[in-house]
């Protein structure tokens, strides 16, 4: 049996559900509640994207989710039947997952200095 | 004489099967909704250079039910990988084992703490 | 009048039956009877042509694992007081092919323990001239729990996993490769290293965590797994950042 890779995708699933599972939750009270319930000015909100240190955060936040996602909901596909597709359905999700980071890469450090 | 084996097929239904194996399916399809919102995310953001598009997605009912019903599946995440975090973190002290609610509170802690410095930042 | 309790037995008579169906039983309901008593109770005075393994019938030797009511147990340890007046359903062991009635074919577990080495491979020969092996109790403590597997199975019974994809190693052995692994005796880690993180390894387990929940000695084969898969990661990012250093498993 070949060396397997798979600990690098692991890696990444592991950091990503470990970010989202510390961060998401009150990001999305943020964005869900507070805002809409005007408890926080929206211009806040977008001050705080001018920070390098947001932009990073963000960055991080969305790109490994994605790939958390992508490695978690592979094998969620496989586990729910579609065993012989594994393959095209591993690089499906890892294709989405990268191409998710290089928008947010863009729009994060792209547009603006 | 060799008598013929019987083999039971797996039924695609398996994860139905028990209670556990439904909370399983529940946990690993909490990675959807942690995707959709990071998604949400990336759509606030690449509105960052204009401030009305941004409070127009930002308040968006569509989103926001979305979130809504995101967030108890993202809290689920959370729990469920805090609460898994002993069987990856093996630690000794001598020939005791480091205690599971050790390890586990010590998330759960750390994610309190976040929560609360993050509020702070935004507010 | 006694208090009986109805078996659904899953019969399998392949010389006669090219197919498998049910037979019910009615024992006599003791409240300190479990249901290999019943079953026993079955083969002596009401059907002798019922087959299953059984053997020490004190939860030790992991001989009578089946499917009770759709779960796995060891039947010498599921009391008919906690199904009682329910019937019970009993059936072999998901996820093997059954030879006859109650009896699976566990061949390919047997392979998989060959496999991964599951036996102690010293460091270095030592003659018994130069004495024991000393071990620590803090050594000791490293691999204690998984050294008490019983090879019941019920673990790869409750493993959709295993039932998905029969190459995967599955939960014992893996565990019981880390048992072996972690041993401060045992030198044999490299010659295991291309099962365990294979991708029908370690690398197959989803942590849906049945295996743990039906382990019937508290091996937790799902933490076992978990353990294995930090330490593969560890190594791999280690081998990769420096791949001059000859790092154990994946020298070649």
């Amino acid at each position: 049996m070949s060396k397997s890779n798979e600990p690098f995708l692991w890696s990444l699933f592991g950091a990503g559900g470990m970010v989202a599972a510390l961060f998401m939750p009150i990001c999305i009270l943020i964005t869900a509640i507070l805002a809409p319930l005007g408890l926080l000015p929206p211009g806040n909100l977008f001050a705080l994207f001018g920070k390098l240190l947001v932009r990073l955060f963000l960055f991080v936040l969305i790109a490994l989710s994605l790939f958390h996602w992508a490695h978690r909901f592979r094998f969620t596909l496989v586990d729910l039947g579609l065993k012989k597709a594994k393959t095209p359905i591993a690089l499906v999700c890892y294709a989405s997952a990268l191409a998710g980071t290089l928008l947010t890469a863009v729009f994060l450090f792209g547009l603006w200095s | 004489m060799q008598s013929k084996e019987y083999v039971r097929p797996m039924p695609a239904t398996w994860w139905l099967h028990n209670i556990h194996l439904k909370l399983f399916m529940i946990r690993e399809l909490t990675s959807l909704f942690v995707a959709g919102y990071a998604v949400f995310l990336l759509v606030l953001i690449s509105h960052g250079d204009d401030l009305k598009t941004f409070t127009d997605t930002l308040l968006c009912p569509t989103a926001i039910i979305f979130q809504l019903i995101a967030l108890p599946f993202v809290v689920f995440h959370s729990v469920t990988w805090f609460n898994l975090t002993p069987k990856a973190i093996v630690l000794f002290r001598g020939e005791e084992r480091v205690s599971p609610r050790v390890i586990a509170g010590t998330h759960y802690f750390l994610w309190a703490v976040i929560s609360l410095l993050i509020l702070i930042v935004v507010l | 009048m006694d208090k009986t309790i109805t078996l659904e037995v899953f019969r399998y008579l392949p010389d006669q039956e090219n197919q498998p169906r049910f037979q019910s039983y009615a024992v006599p309901y003791r409240e300190d009877w479990v249901v290999l008593d019943a079953l026993n109770y079955i083969k002596d005075y009401l059907d002798g042509t019922l087959s299953f393994r059984w053997s020490c019938r004190m939860g030790v030797c992991g001989s009578c694992g089946m499917m009770v009511n759709g779960d796995p147990k060891l039947t010498c340890a599921a009391f008919l007081k906690d199904y009682y007046p329910n019937p019970i359903r009993v059936e072999p062991l998901t996820n093997f092919p059954v030879i006859r009635d109650l009896v699976i074919n566990f061949d390919d577990f047997l392979h998989k323990l060959k496999e991964i080495k599951a036996w102690l491979i010293p460091k270095e020969e030592k003659p018994v001239s130069t004495g024991e092996y000393l071990q620590t109790p803090a050594q000791l403590a490293q691999y204690k729990q998984y050294s008490m597997c019983i090879n019941c199975m019920l673990c790869y019974a409750a493993c959709p996993v295993y039932g998905l994809e029969p190459k995967f190693l599955g939960p014992a052995a893996i565990a019981l490769g880390q048992r072996y692994n972690l041993d401060s005796r045992d030198g044999a880690k490299d010659q295991r290293a291309d099962f365990i993180s294979s991708s029908e390894g370690i690398w197959e387990c989803t942590f849906i965590g049945e295996c743990t929940r039906v382990c019937p000695k508290h091996v937790d084969p799902a933490g076992a797994i978990q353990q294995a898969k930090v330490i593969n990661t560890q190594e791999w990012w280690l081998s990769f950042l420096m791949p001059w250093g000859k790092r154990g498993t994946h020298a070649k």
